[in-house]
């Protein structure tokens, strides 16, 4: 362990640590923009700045590692400046369209630009560059006049899903994320995870599917399993008015023991069908080869009915039910139950190989 | 699963993918692999007949034919055993049955299998060296591996190679079948198959059979039922007579759809309990309306055993219900009164009758869920079986395998081997993602995958419409030109009703032990129209 001071309290941190780490273990919070847990350190945007003393330069609480008797600050009056003319910095090339924007609310830029109370950069003197926002593709809106430049998205699609689609193009005010030769996403080895938009700590990176379906504060985050492949992956599904309008991240390992919040297309993408207007919302009874709605008992009992003079005729093992890798375990357990306590065979399946 | 997915990121120091195609059909898995192989230095053996995403980064890539797999296993074990890379010790403490095995795979020689498998001998021995040296190694396989007629063989082979080289039992050496559907582990673990209640207790094992008599209080059936593939035969012959189909899609996803479609419209009474008006239901007599995911409480069994929660977000549309309270419902108005005021009360009683999950509660379960077996309420779960090689059975037991060639291999009139599988953007029969609006509007149809040099022999170009068919009939598909595969395979996918591919597989001739289908190898042909 070492020992360090932090706003003037005196604290032991294991070695190794980074500034960041020994404030996050000691409650002493840190604005951070390209920092990610998760991945690979950037230590690009410098919002994370500490001041120590005997030590000319602010230093970068995310990459600098925690020293024996450092005497750091992390709100001083000079820090405080510094990090507004940051954020005037990264805000002379971020369209601060908030009001339409669907991270509106759940955007760290944002909050950040609130806190420090920056309302317009004065580093626009040359305009900003205006992207065209054109990317066809049915998953992603990739809105680069709202990019901050922290290389999240880069780094989680590169270490995350291991797709490498997308990088850093140009240099300093021109640098822009960009798949190879700055192309389509569906022409790159993009594979549409989402995991960009899971690390983008602004509205650069949305989900085209649940645009204008309601903000972060609108909606209730139910916690659950996709209900696609076998791998388990943990999600949240958003729902507003008891409607389904999209899927989040859960990324802490505690709750999300399989993915970590890395979802894939299906996952992320894939929730729609829940509203489909296909959707069966009454039983349906066939009569002369046309079907017609019926009601639950009139439908139930028909089937009670029918089952059960079938196997009066014929015996229990001319029935047999299919039950289902998509219900739950509490279905399925159900099923067979019902299989061979009510119908009396052990003719019971589903489409495990199929 | 016999190992936990988060290994295949870390501990696997080789990772063998033999008939699974993870990056598009368990995304998050391939990730995890494609993390391990490029930035932790694991080594990749791939054996599919398509050159798929994992291949381009393999260590060792073998295109081999479908249907060769015993051939390639074999002649994997075949060198490890020759160059003495079988891990003797293990073998001698932890199996039985080397002897017989060992005599079989002695004739595989790698120039032998290479005449099978068209896989060069060389890269059969580089593979087979990889495996057995690297480090702690992971075999995963999937359909590609399971849906063929000799499928239980296949799967055997590759317990055959894990336990020659002791590759059981420790972090990040295993045999994990990676599961195609999100509760397909759960539906077995919960007995939905003809020879076993919960937790695979068997139905004709008295015992069994008497603490679920007793517990259900009603006299159970003690013969084993019939498995779906034998169902359908049945209900074409006209033994079965009435089927309640609950959350599948039959005439979508079985083989021979034609044969499917016959057997039934035979029935007397079809019931079809799902939330959407799929293929399978038109055909049905009376349709119930189920919930989604989304729309009740439960919980799923993925494939690495883990039990995990599902959560209502929302209310199921219209008068839709959940499907355990349909049962419920219906069970009652059959006689016999099914109650239960949540799902959470079913699953105690799931728990009471189920050894492996006598340990879990939906208390627990909250975070991490937990892994089975899991026995008793202060066990943390089990994230490896058969640990240190102390298998489940005792002894682990190898299997003396030959190759048997497929029920259709290529002739004149139907030259090249049609092949079928799943995109990374549609799940299964497309009942969902078809309804999802960017993943239909991404991919919205199938296409058949045709190498350029049969494209060029067969004069037909990328895009263009044609005729596939097997004996069983054909469809029409655009094709699209791709050297991804082999120039005598061709593939598609089997989500799209519109050209829907089950049309053209077999069920006569299905796995004898597994009942599963050979979709992977038909018989076909490509016409011009």
């Amino acid at each position: 362990m070492i020992r360090l001071t932090i706003n003037g309290r005196e604290v032991e941190v294991p070695r190794g640590s980074t500034l960041l780490e020994a404030c996050q273990m000691h409650g002493i919070e840190i604005p951070t923009l390209c920092y990610d847990p998760d991945l690979r350190l950037a230590g690009s945007c410098r919002m994370c700045i500490v001041e120590c003393q005997n030590r000319p330069l602010y230093l970068a609480a995310c990459v600098a590692p925690a020293e024996e008797g450092m005497v750091i600050e992390t709100h001083s009056p000079g820090i405080i400046e510094a990090r507004k003319v940051i954020l005037e910095l990264l805000a002379a090339r971020h369209d601060f369209s908030c009001q339409t924007c669907d991270k509106n609310g759940d955007c760290k830029f944002q909050d950040y630009c609130y806190e420090y109370g920056i309302k317009e950069s004065r580093f626009q003197d040359g305009g900003r560059h205006i992207y065209t926002v054109d990317d066809p593709n049915p998953f992603l809106e990739r809105d680069y006049n709202k990019c901050i430049m922290c290389t999240r998205c880069v780094r989680a699609c590169e270490e995350i899903t291991v797709a490498r689609a997308i990088n850093v193009e140009h240099r300093g005010h021109h640098a822009k994320i960009a798949t190879a030769f700055d192309g389509y996403l569906e022409d790159s080895p993009c594979v549409f995870c989402g995991q960009c938009i899971m690390v983008c700590p602004t509205g650069a990176l949305t989900s085209k599917v649940s645009a204008g379906k309601g903000r972060a504060f609108e909606v209730d985050r139910v916690l659950t399993t996709c209900t696609y492949c076998g791998t388990g992956c943990t999600l949240e599904l958003n729902v507003k008015d008891d409607r389904v309008v999209g899927v989040s991240s859960n990324r802490d390992e505690n709750w999300s023991p399989v993915n970590k919040g890395a979802l894939c297309v299906k996952g992320r993408f894939g929730w729609d069908f829940i509203n489909s207007p296909d959707r069966l919302t009454t039983p349906l009874i066939k009569e002369n080869g046309e079907f017609r709605e019926a009601s639950w008992d009139e439908a139930l009992d028909l089937v009670a009915r029918r089952l059960q003079e079938v196997k009066d005729q014929y015996g229990p093992d001319s029935l047999a039910f299919f039950s289902s890798a998509r219900v739950t375990n509490e279905e399925n357990y159900l099923a067979q139950k019902f299989t061979r306590a009510v119908l009396g065979t052990n003719n019971v399946d589903h489409c495990a190989r199929l | 699963m016999t190992n936990s997915i988060g290994e295949l990121e870390k501990d696997a120091r080789c990772i063998f993918v033999i008939g699974s195609n993870p990056t598009e059909n368990h995304p998050v898995i391939g990730m995890k692999i494609k993390k391990n192989v490029l930035y932790n230095g694991a080594k990749l053996i791939v054996a599919d007949a398509r050159y798929t995403d994992l291949a381009s980064i393999a260590d060792v890539y073998m295109p081999h034919l479908p249907g060769s797999d015993v051939a390639l296993l074999n002649a994997m074990i075949n060198v490890i055993i020759s160059e003495g890379l079988a891990d003797q010790k293990f073998i001698e403490e932890h199996t039985e049955g080397y002897e017989e095995m060992a005599k079989v795979v002695s004739k595989y020689t790698p120039e032998y299998a290479e005449t099978i498998t068209g896989v060069p001998a060389e890269d059969i021995r580089k593979a087979a060296r990889l495996y057995a040296q690297s480090g702690p190694a992971t075999i995963c396989y999937a359909m590609g591996l399971t849906q063929h007629s000799t499928g239980t063989d296949n799967v055997k082979s590759v317990c055959n190679l894990a336990m020659v080289t002791g590759n059981i039992g420790r972090p990040g050496a295993g045999v994990d079948p990676l599961r195609g559907q999100n509760n397909v582990q759960g539906a077995c673990d919960m007995g939905c198959l003809p020879n076993v209640y919960t937790g695979y207790q068997a139905v004709t094992n008295e015992a069994a059979r008497a603490k679920f008599e007793e517990a259900w209080k009603v006299k159970l059936p003690d013969k084993n039922g019939l498995t779906l593939t034998e169902t359908i035969n049945k209900a074409h012959h006209g033994e079965i007579k009435a089927l309640y189909v609950m959350g599948e899609n039959p005439m979508m996803s079985d083989p021979d759809l034609h044969h499917v479609e016959e057997a039934l419209k035979n029935l007397d009474f079809l019931v079809v309990q799902d939330i959407f008006l799929t293929e399978t239901a038109q055909l049905a007599d009376v349709v119930l309306p189920g919930a989604c995911f989304a729309e009740k409480d439960g919980t799923f069994s993925n494939t690495e055993r883990r039990v995990q929660r599902v959560r209502k977000a929302v209310n199921p549309p219209g008068q839709a219900r959940a499907d355990w309270e349909i049962l419920c419902d219906l069970a009652t108005r059959m006689g016999y009164p099914m109650s239960y005021d949540s799902a959470e009360e079913i699953f105690a009683e799931i728990t009471s009758l189920t050894p492996s999950y006598a340990g879990m509660s939906y208390q627990r379960l909250e975070g991490k869920g937990l892994q089975w077996p899991c026995p008793t309420p202060e066990h943390p779960g089990t994230a490896i079986l058969h640990k240190d090689g102390n298998f489940t059975r005792g002894k682990g037991a190898f299997s003396a395998i030959e190759y048997k060639a497929p029920f259709e291999v290529p002739d004149e009139e139907y030259p090249l081997v049609l092949t079928t599988g799943r995109s990374l953007f549609h799940y299964h029969t497309g009942t969902m993602t078809r309804r999802c609006q960017a993943l239909d509007e991404h991919v919205p149809e199938a296409k058949l995958e045709v190498h350029p040099e049969l494209a060029a022999k067969l004069d037909i170009a990328d895009g263009e419409r044609v005729r596939l068919s097997t004996r069983r009939g054909s469809i029409e598909i655009k094709v699209q030109l791709t050297e991804r595969l082999r120039p005598d395979v061709v593939f598609t996918t089997f989500h799209f009703a519109e050209a829907a591919v089950n049309w053209l597989t077999q069920s006569e001739l299905l796995d004898p032990v597994a009942k599963i289908p050979e979709y992977k190898v038909s018989a076909a042909r490509i016409d011009k129209i």
